[in-house]
């Protein structure tokens, strides 16, 4: 990842927390506009968590990799603390791996 | 014993970057007597779960292959944690810069809504504006939605947003050391660690069935369209999920707009 890929997010980002502070009083926005950006947030993340679970390059990552994020899945659903979580799911796919299974 | 360190850390590691610390510090102990005791513990559970997400954060980026300097930067420049994943893994999913800015700026929009909920917190002087405004996050506006009193936003808003600045970028600076030092990252299953995280943060937050609909149609459009887009596209083309978001509720739109929402992030973070 570039330098300017990294500053060009920084700035942007600092844009949207500016705005507010800065123009407070003379701009509102719409609670249509709220609603959007608080499920386009939402869109995006389960895409990620689904090309990430999923794919490699452009083809299937094998069973290891998705399975650990389903184990992850329901112990989150579970309300699992969020370390336990992250090994569990780890450690799921670390091993399948171990087994054989791609 | 935890909450004392995260306490002592954020005050200390201010300071060093502050010319004014006498008067801050006077600052920070007014603004520990302001608030209670709950809350007090609320911030120092939130920072104790952000530590852990901040470690992973470093971690993946470094042993995924990126130098240790961008998870680095990036926790200092951008600070918003949910961006910061999604930049990264799709540079690390083989997309390009450029897609990974959009997706990053798409998802940190969000961001906007809160500082105009955080606005009245940072009145008075440009600097503190200037600064303040980076310390806006998930975390930080809902506390500050908890509170009404005037003087308590203002504390709450200063008090979480520094410690939370200060443990964020030591944990991904340890988190990055760390993950410089693993070997193998598959046979560790490090690659499943990344959307088990994400998963693990976005579940909380998809309470509502339009919300589900959207996101469950976009994740389907990204991983059909993955063989035939260059890496990085097809997240963005799950947007298209937002056909499905349908209008805001009643109750959404009468309060403070997302307050019914972000509390409940942080309900689920202080678990």
């Amino acid at each position: 990842m570039p330098l300017y890929a990294v500053l060009l997010l920084a700035v942007g980002t600092y844009a949207y927390r500016l705005a507010g502070p800065l123009l407070g009083h003379r701009l509102a926005l719409s609670e249509r506009v709220r609603h959007l950006l608080t499920v386009a947030a939402a869109v995006l993340l389960v895409a990620l968590v689904a090309t990430g679970a999923l794919t490699q390059g452009h083809g299937f990552a094998g069973w290891a990799r998705p399975a650990g994020v389903l184990v992850a899945g329901v112990l989150a659903l579970r309300r699992a603390p969020f370390p336990v979580i992250v090994v569990a799911g780890a450690a799921t796919t670390a091993v399948l791996r171990l087994c054989g299974v791609g | 014993m935890l909450p004392c360190v995260a306490f002592a850390v954020s005050v200390h590691s201010f300071a060093l970057t502050n010319a004014a610390r006498g008067f801050i510090l006077m600052d920070m102990r007014s603004f520990l007597r302001t608030l209670e005791h709950a809350t007090l513990r609320d911030i120092a559970l939130v920072c104790l779960a952000d530590a852990l997400v901040g470690a992973s954060f470093g971690a993946i980026s470094v042993s995924g292959g990126l130098p240790l300097w961008v998870p680095v930067a990036m926790s200092l420049l951008v600070f918003a944690g949910g961006s910061q994943f999604a930049a990264v893994g799709v540079v690390l999913s083989g997309g390009g810069a450029l897609a990974a800015v959009a997706t990053g700026l798409v998802l940190n929009a969000r961001l906007l809504p809160f500082g105009f909920t955080v606005a009245d917190v940072l009145e008075g002087p440009w600097w503190r504006r200037l600064f303040g405004a980076q310390l806006i996050t998930d975390e930080t506006a809902a506390f500050v939605l908890q509170q009404d009193d005037r003087r308590r936003r203002r504390a709450v808003f200063w008090l979480c947003g520094i410690a939370l600045f200060a443990v964020w970028n030591v944990s991904v600076l340890l988190g990055a050391v760390a993950g410089g030092l693993i070997g193998d990252t598959d046979a560790l299953g490090l690659d499943a660690a990344f959307p088990a995280v994400l998963l693990a943060l976005v579940l909380p937050s998809l309470t509502d069935r339009r919300m589900r609909t959207a996101a469950v149609v976009g994740a389907v459009v990204a991983v059909v369209a993955v063989p035939y887009l260059p890496a990085g596209l097809p997240v963005l083309f799950s947007l298209v999920g937002l056909v499905f978001a349908g209008r805001p509720r009643v109750s959404e739109a009468g309060g403070v707009g997302d307050g019914e929402r972000v509390p409940n992030i942080v309900k689920e973070e202080v678990r």
